[in-house]
């Protein structure tokens, strides 16, 4: 497979055709922005956070095909996830992403699931940043950080 | 859309520019990028250099570096030469009057944040305006909206078409008592669009408004000549123009530079500092503080000497066929719409589809060898005027061809192929 097709996999494209979880979230109970100065991406992510949980997540944004379907990932992914498991889940990406964690054995990246599909970012360094964005995102949103996070 | 004009095959008769012996004066153009020559198309980004400018800056380094206007000996009067006579080159390559006129600066954005706090500080007020157009790029916009902090002035802005012209009209009735600078782009970098900047000047000075022009995008492609255009103020960088990064312009009518005070202090720019009082040397020097980017300015210098060797007439027809080719074909591709359909236009197109992001586009343009600039250009008023995130930015420069947009063109069908 070539690095192209690494990185457009079918079911990145068809997270990028109709995103998971795209909506804005009424009873939020967190929210946080991300944006990419670099290229104009830019997500926002929202939480319904209660005890500690994730019991409902979504995002809402516009951004080249790698940002929607990392954050269409992520959002299916996140849900139902306690904080800790969160911020776990976010090293790992963003090790596999920055190409700071190898492959483990033919499964892929070990402890991020379904989103080693991701792992073909790493090979593009300029495109690091828009699979990661929803990342720092949610991970601000997390923090109850009413900033907007920049990619920056 | 249509294209905007007929593309006619140079005939046998029609002289025509030797692309393929200016393309051997650029070496990276022999590169090959992931395997597949480089097809070279971010030229509004920065441009390549021939090999007499980097062979300008290695013999500088290597044989003449020293510090200027300060050392009696044999290198620093040499170094001091070059950098001269590489100012009394662009002053010739713009026409200003004098050499005095022509003030080195790190780029663009520079010479328009020196205009903006010297001239600007010292002779506007509150309440007074400063005209833009909406496609200015972030640093003929930023620099104002500092000043206006700074002072309580307030930025008024020209609106564009839909094909991304200026509404002169619409100028015409902004520009009144509370005018005190105007200052918009010569060519736009996110669309190409050349701007009709005679008017703009002619309407100004109409009521005694002085203009800067960014002449960024213009001077790699269109004959300036700062005393036709009657500007008071034009900016542009020496690395869009085939120079090194680092080094710009600014070009000030002598009156108006007389009166404005230095915009930064330091060695070089006085000429007598005691702890009373400083006395500021003449101009140029008078905005030219610390030591500058000696090989930069001599190398926009040789650059200058290599573009004049060329005939701009052969110059502009080839960039004016690439431009007509490049539009036809890719008007062509399903789905693709052209942002910025200007009648006057430089060799700049940008586009986009419904369906696939310019980030994405730029990703599998790259793997083909393709480089483009996918993003907002640093021109964010510009997306939002015509509702797009970003756009994929093709921009031409006298030694690409035809055959490189026909890359372009199977490089945006292999990303149609990915997202079909």
């Amino acid at each position: 497979m070539s690095e192209l097709d690494e990185l457009y996999q079918e079911v990145i494209l068809d997270h990028n055709r109709s995103p998971r979880n795209y909506r804005a979230m009424m009873n939020a109970n967190r929210k946080a922005q991300g944006y990419n100065p670099l290229c104009g991406d830019h997500v926002t992510v929202y939480l319904d956070l209660e005890e500690g949980v994730i019991k409902d997540i979504s995002f809402q944004g516009s951004g080249c095909a790698i940002s929607k379907a990392s954050a269409s990932m992520m959002t299916a992914e996140l849900k139902g996830k306690t904080e800790a498991e969160a911020k776990e889940l976010f090293d790992n990406v963003h090790k596999m992403l920055t190409g700071e964690s190898s492959k483990n054995g033919p499964q892929g990246w070990s402890g991020v699931g379904k989103l080693t599909i991701l792992s073909g970012v790493s090979k593009f360094p300029a495109r690091v940043k828009c699979a990661s964005l929803a990342w720092h995102t949610v991970n601000s949103a997390l923090k109850g950080g009413e900033e907007v996070t920049s990619t920056e | 859309m249509k294209v905007a004009h007929e593309i006619a095959t140079p005939g046998p008769l029609m002289e025509t520019l030797d692309v393929k012996k200016i393309r051997a004066d650029f070496p990276i153009l022999k590169e090959k990028i992931h395997g597949k020559p480089l097809v070279y198309l971010d030229n509004g980004a920065t441009s390549q250099k021939p090999q007499v400018v980097i062979d300008a800056l290695n013999r500088y380094y290597s044989t003449g570096n020293s510090n200027i206007h300060r050392g009696v000996h044999f290198l620093s009067e040499r170094a001091t030469e070059a950098y001269e006579v590489a100012r009394q080159k662009i002053k010739g390559f713009v026409n200003a009057q004098s050499e005095q006129e022509i003030i080195f600066v790190r780029g663009t954005t520079e010479a328009i944040n020196l205009v903006a706090q010297s001239y600007g500080r010292s002779f506007l007020h509150e309440g007074d305006e400063i005209i833009v157009s909406a496609m200015e790029h972030h640093s003929n916009i930023v620099p104002w909206q500092m000043l206006c902090e700074q002072i309580g002035a307030r930025l008024r802005v020209i609106p564009i078409n839909h094909d991304g012209e200026v509404v002169l009209d619409e100028y015409r009735r902004l520009l009144g008592d509370k005018t005190k600078l105007v200052s918009v782009t010569h060519v736009s970098n996110a669309l190409g669009t050349i701007v009709p900047v005679k008017d703009i000047v002619r309407l100004a000075h109409e009521r005694n408004v002085p203009v800067l022009l960014d002449g960024a995008q213009a001077v790699p492609h269109l004959q300036v000549d700062v005393q036709k255009l009657g500007c008071d103020f034009y900016a542009f960088s020496g690395h869009k123009l085939f120079g090194p990064t680092g080094v710009g312009i600014l070009y000030g009518r002598a009156e108006l530079l007389d009166k404005m005070p230095p915009y930064q202090g330091g060695g070089d720019m006085i000429s007598l500092v005691t702890f009373e009082k400083t006395h500021y040397n003449v101009l140029p020097y008078k905005f030219e503080a610390g030591t500058p980017h000696i090989a930069g300015g001599i190398g926009l210098g040789t650059a200058i000497e290599y573009l004049a060797g060329l005939d701009w007439e052969r110059v502009a027809a080839h960039e004016h066929d690439l431009l007509s080719y490049a539009t036809s074909a890719l008007s062509s591709i399903d789905g693709l719409r052209i942002i910025g359909t200007a009648k006057e236009k430089v060799g700049v197109i940008s586009f986009v589809f419904d369906h696939i992001h310019a980030h994405d586009v730029g990703t599998i343009l790259d793997q083909e060898g393709v480089a483009v600039r996918a993003g907002h250009h640093c021109a964010m008023p510009v997306m939002q005027r015509f509702g797009v995130p970003a756009t994929t930015r093709a921009s031409f420069a006298l030694y690409n061809t035809r055959d490189e947009i026909d890359v372009l063109v199977r490089g945006i069908q292999r990303a149609l192929k990915v997202f079909r």
